[in-house]
């Protein structure tokens, strides 16, 4: 084997050819005319092929009417409307779904891969067979099977399987009720945004002044106190009142429920607070359990359900109380219920004082369709489901990698200095984890947004639906219309690298 | 093995003439055993560690030396016998075991520094939401044993920016921070560079004189003939040997004990 | 009391089993299930989860199913499960598509080809790699492409638009990932490359054809590739698709090698160069025999993704594993409740045990891999 290349450019008169620096500029001259030559070839082909079918280039057919139906917009659409804003809604349909989507996989994806890494078997193993199952069958698959094989073999609209709430669910999809707000309402929606940003404030001004002064403030601590009570008395209301569901001795006279919730959430105020809250975490356990347990098990003894959820009542009641009477007093506690009730109670308060209405529009089913009710199209619920389902398995396994990846060295470290769980999560390990889980989670986002045009193959009318496949049908603008659906995901992707980038250029500098 | 500049550390006079009251045992293992599983690590421990004692342990590789230090602030939990911790017994409740974690430090091998927070920010972490110190009193005591470890300098620096030797010296005064009773130090210095061990040792020693109640698994001989008041060799998830440094190293009994010093000492 | 300072043991403590209750399997019950309340209660939810989901399923694909050789009058009986029967029935169409039934032992022979050159390849014991290596990559495929089109030897001329089921997903699977191999080196070489030309070129090509999603890429190719050509020419359909799986997966693939470049020691270079080894041999010779070995797993990994992602061909009209199954669900011969559903889960059977099959293979290398660099 004979060595070629010089040792360097200084030898003397060695062949042009072995000079590196000579070679890289003839390297990229080359490559660089083959890539032109091949691109004008190309132009000077589609020209000759656009010629000969007498087509003509340009974008000025957006501005042209479309002349199609689109079966689900966010804006009002009609065949009238013009083919960029084909483009427009498709573009917002992608976008709705991707929302939809990444809210919905993440909290799923965070759950599973939470319960992957439980030292609980059960649960660790069921998560673990859903991934498996899951990421490894395609995902168009599964969205024809969620849309053919079960949102399609729906009854028929008039046999609709009617949910809880209102919701019915047939062959065209989901009916759900349509909220009527009238115009006081607005006061209430500002209030819900202006009471969230309040509660936060709060929790962050007290948890500022926990670590200044050593403790919450006296105002929050006795507020949150009160806020308990208010807590724990709607809770246990709600309970007691459902409690006569099962209980026939109690619905005759609905006061009891009132009295003894009342009695719960005065008895949280004194030292009995764990032993009330345990009777609390007793009922509203075996309410939900018994509903569940006779929806999901219609064959068994009622009887027997009752007697499964008041087992695990009891468990939870004591729970409960071995929660409570190892809790430090409300003093050293984050104030979580006064937060809630500041987020839910001012809110409720407006609604009531301005006395704004909302009122629903129930679908009802008439004769051979729904009136009234938004249609949700099964399209959409289908890909929905599918995207969630299948990205959630991969967001899992980036969330089990990130927790892993902190070292177990981190939580001795941080036992070993006292602190409980709550504090080692929140303080040591979830910070750690985060800063590795985000950059692939990103990249999660950006594939279920790019996977989000499958629903093209179940007929959701996203981007690539209405304009690859439509508006390029009817108007022949392939390169133009193809151009423009990459120029779209192209953006997203690096908007998605853009943000890679920042974050991981922050995080290195915090930590160099 | 480093040298150990010459100190003077005040050892204790024997405990043998000491009358023990309850207050002064910091620590007592009677009778304790633990398994991993089938694998029996730690066989019937006894140890009795009295305030202010200084006690080293030393043995092969995986004889349970860290085992049992772990075992002291639960890190691991035992099967067999008792393990009482300032008064405390610990058993599987959470409470005591939170009691005694906030009076007992440790040290580990590979310093476990939270690398998201600023030197400064590790030393006051605990201190904030354990002991609910203000901050600004936390800030104050955790550069006061900053500049007992000797790197006040470094408190706004990440852990990563910092040589091994600082780092451990940081997790020596961030568990100091908590003001324990009881420090544990589980190989402090065997992960370093040899040139940083001495500069952790000095820390160690500083802290020795005084008074602090300290165990450290440790193979620098030289820091136990200095500091120890006992030295304690394990072998096989047993104590073969303890006795006081001077005895322990220059008349071992056990077979075991003379083979691993001889390896040691080369 | 007093407190004896030295002491000896006398008589090593033996070894015993830990007390009861600390072992055994009611321990490990204790332990994994029912460590806390909170745990109790989990594994109680957990349990009644199962009770409600598993016995349905069961009931579905094993106790109500009609099994190979039921009709589909037993399929259409209220409360059926699963028509097992249906798919024994169209079992040849999901596996050979419209492929001639006389001429079956044509792809049966490439399936039995492949089979043999690809398990000694996976196996890293397995001598002659070298020769396996280019038999399988690149003999093989001509040899497949000749047995299957036919048209030499007197074998009859089946055209693409027969070829279907599990043999067209395989083949795209296989041609994707064998022709994006190389080309994804390329790219990653040219990525890492000091030229800026070369850079920015592989940079772009690498980057567009990650943006976009597969399905774009597989229009582009079927409705532009024809433009491209001069006018006149055809490309055949299943071509288009190939040619669109290969750019799109030789872009993820370059991303795959660059990690495994990137991951070398820069002594390694350093070591080609002071050798005086050329760019060419210095990579040939030293950087891609230690990168590729590598990347073997992350391979298999884009391997997997693109076996997934062939099924969006059926989009572009091309009968693979998917459109088959999908297609004959509306045959209504056997027209029942289950028919679709049937199809689905024995579709997603096969796309499982393969991809499921791949990934351990993956996480296997992947771990022999770890241990064998650091002996
Ligand atoms: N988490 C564990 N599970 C099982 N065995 C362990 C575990 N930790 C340590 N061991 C085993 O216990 C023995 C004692 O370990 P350790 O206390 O770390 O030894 P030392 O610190 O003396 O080197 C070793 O044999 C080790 O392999
Ligand atoms: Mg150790």
């Amino acid at each position: 084997m004979a060595v070629q290349d010089n040792i360097g450019g200084s030898a003397p008169r060695t062949s042009l050819l072995n000079d590196p620096v000579f070679r890289g500029i003839l390297y990229q001259i080359i490559v660089g005319g083959l890539v032109v030559a091949f691109f004008y070839w190309i132009i000077v082909n589609t020209a000759q092929n656009l010629a000969a079918q007498n087509k003509t280039t340009g974008f000025d057919f957006l501005f042209r009417t479309a002349g199609f139906d689109i079966s689900f917009t966010l804006f009002p659409w009609s065949r009238t409307s013009f083919y960029w804003q084909a483009f427009l809604a498709g573009l917002l349909n992608t976008l709705l779904v991707a929302v939809i989507g990444i809210f919905f996989a993440t909290l799923l994806g965070f759950t599973l891969g939470i319960a992957r890494l439980s030292s609980n078997w059960l649960i660790a193993r069921v998560a673990t067979v859903y991934i498996e199952t899951i990421r490894n069958i395609p995902l168009l698959l599964q969205l024809f099977f969620w849309y053919f094989a079960v949102l399609k073999a729906m009854p028929a609209v008039r046999n609709s399987f009617e949910l809880p709430l209102d919701v019915f669910i047939n062959q065209r999809g989901l009916m759900v009720p349509r909220p009527l707000p009238d115009g006081e309402f607005i006061w209430v929606l500002l209030a819900i945004a202006a009471s969230v940003i309040a509660a936060i404030a709060v929790g962050i001004w007290a948890t500022r002044e926990r670590t200044a002064t050593g403790r919450y403030p006296a105002l929050v601590v006795q507020a949150a106190k009160i806020a308990d009570a208010v807590v724990t008395f709607l809770v246990a209301a709600l309970a007691f009142s459902l409690l006569s569901q099962f209980v026939p001795a109690l619905a005759s006279s609905p006061a009891i429920a009132w009295i003894a919730a009342l009695v719960a959430a005065v008895a949280s105020l004194t030292r009995f607070a764990p032993y009330s809250r345990a009777v609390v975490a007793f009922a509203i356990t075996f309410v939900i359990l018994a509903a569940l347990l006779r929806a999901m098990f219609a064959a068994w003894p009622p009887f027997a359900i009752d007697l499964g959820a008041a087992v695990a009542g009891l468990v939870m009641g004591w729970i409960s109380l071995e929660g409570t009477l190892r809790r430090p007093p409300s003093e050293g506690r984050f104030p979580l219920a006064l937060l809630i009730l500041i987020a839910v109670g001012i809110p409720a308060l407006v609604y009531v004082v301005t006395g704004a209405q909302l009122a629903f529009e129930l679908p009802v089913l008439e004769r051979f369709n729904f009136r009234g009710g938004v249609q949700l199209p099964p399209e959409l619920v289908a890909l929905v489901f599918g995207l969630t389902i299948y990205t959630a398995a991969f967001i899992a396994e980036n969330v089990r990698g990130g927790i892993r990846s902190v070292n177990k060295g981190q939580t001795e470290a941080a036992q070993s200095l006292g602190l409980k769980e709550g504090d080692r999560l929140r303080l040591v390990i979830v910070p750690q984890a985060m800063r590795v889980i985000v950059p692939p989670l990103t990249s999660q986002y950006l594939n279920l947004t790019k996977n989000s045009s499958l629903g093209a193959a179940i007929g959701y009318p996203e981007l690539v639906n209405v304009f690859t496949g439509t508006t390029l049908n009817q108007t022949g603008k392939a390169i133009e219309v193809i151009a423009l659906t990459m120029a779209v995901y192209l953006t997203f992707s690096l908007l998605t690298s853009a943000f890679m980038n920042w974050y991981n250029g922050r995080v290195a500098m915090v930590e160099r | 093995m480093s040298q150990v500049s010459e100190s003077t550390v005040e050892r204790a006079t024997g405990t043998s003439q000491m009358t023990v009251s309850d207050t002064d045992v910091a620590i007592d293992v009677i009778g304790m055993h633990k398994w991993y599983g089938d694998f029996h690590v730690l066989r019937d421990i006894n140890l009795r560690v009295m305030r202010g004692e200084r006690i080293v342990i030393a043995g092969p590789s995986g004889s349970g030396k860290s085992t049992l230090i772990r075992c002291v602030n639960r890190l691991e939990e035992h099967q067999e016998g008792q393990i009482i911790v300032n008064g405390t017994e610990l058993t599987a409740d959470l409470k005591r075991i939170d009691e005694v974690r906030r009076e007992v430090g440790m040290v580990f091998q590979h310093f476990n520094l939270f690398p998201h927070l600023t030197i400064l920010q590790n030393l006051t972490l605990a201190p904030i939401w354990v002991r609910g110190i203000p901050k600004a009193e936390a800030e104050a005591t955790a550069m006061h044993y900053l500049e007992r470890v000797k790197i006040p300098e470094q408190a706004n620096k990440f852990p990563g920016q910092l040589s091994g030797g600082q780092q451990q010296r940081v997790a020596i005064a961030r568990s100091l921070c908590m003001q324990p009773k009881i420090m544990l130090f589980d190989e402090p210095t065997s992960a370093l560079d040899p040139e940083m061990v001495k500069e952790v040792l000095e820390v160690m020693i500083n802290l020795a004189e005084d008074g602090m109640t300290m165990i450290c698994v440790t193979h620098e001989m030289g820091f136990a003939r200095q500091v120890a008041n006992r030295v304690i060799f394990m072998d096989q998830g047993q104590i073969i040997e303890q006795n006081d440094p001077e005895a322990f190293f220059s008349a071992p009994q056990h077979e075991r004990t003379k083979l691993f010093l001889s390896q040691i000492l080369h | 009391m007093t407190m004896e300072h030295a002491y000896v043991r006398d008589s090593m403590v033996d070894a015993r089993q830990p007390p009861r209750g600390t072992d055994g399997p009611i321990a490990w019950l204790r332990r994994s299930l029912f460590a806390s309340p909170s745990d109790t209660l989990l594994t109680i939810l957990g349990m009644l989860f199962l009770l409600w989901a598993v016995p349905p399923i069961y009931n579905f694909l094993i106790g109500h199913a009609v099994m190979p050789g039921g009709t589909v009058k037993e399929c259409r009986a209220e409360g059926a499960g699963a028509c097992w029967a249906y798919i024994y029935a169209r079992f040849n169409f999901f596996i050979y598509g419209f492929y001639p039934i006389d001429q079956y032992w044509r792809p049966n022979i490439v399936f039995a080809l492949g089979a043999a050159l690809i398990v000694p390849l996976l196996m890293p014991s397995a001598p002659f790699k070298r020769i396996n290596a280019v038999l399988f990559f690149v003999v093989f495929p001509i040899i497949a492409f000749y047995l299957l089109n036919g048209g030499v030897f007197g074998m009859r001329y089946v055209p693409t638009e027969q070829w279907g089921g599990l043999l067209v997903t395989l083949i795209i699977s296989l041609v994707g990932i064998i022709c994006s191999i190389p080309i994804g080196i390329l790219l990653a070489l040219g990525r890492q490359s000091q030229l800026p030309i070369i850079k920015t070129l592989s940079v772009m090509f690498i980057e567009l054809w990650r943006a976009v999603p597969l399905i774009t890429v597989l229009f582009m190719a079927s409705i532009m590739l024809p433009l491209f050509m001069p006018t006149g020419t055809t490309v055949d359909k299943l071509l288009r698709a190939l040619v669109g799986v290969t750019l799109f997966s030789s872009a993820y693939l370059a991303e795959t090698v660059r990690g495994g470049l990137q991951a070398l020691p820069r002594g390694q270079y350093e070591a080609g160069a002071s050798l005086g080894l050329g760019y060419w041999k210095r990579t040939y010779f030293i950087i891609l025999p230690q990168a590729l070995k590598h990347v073997i797993p992350g391979i298999v990994n884009n391997f997997i993704a693109l076996f997934k992602d062939t099924s969006l061909v059926s989009i572009v009209g091309i009968f693979d594993l998917l459109n088959t199954v999908q297609s004959a669900s509306s045959d209504i011969n056997w027209s029942s409740p289950t028919q679709a559903v049937t199809g689905y889960v024995f579709a997603a059977a096969v796309f499982w045990v393969f991809c499921f099959a791949m990934s351990r293979y993956s996480l296997w290398m992947e771990r022999r891999l770890d241990t064998g660099h650091k002996r």
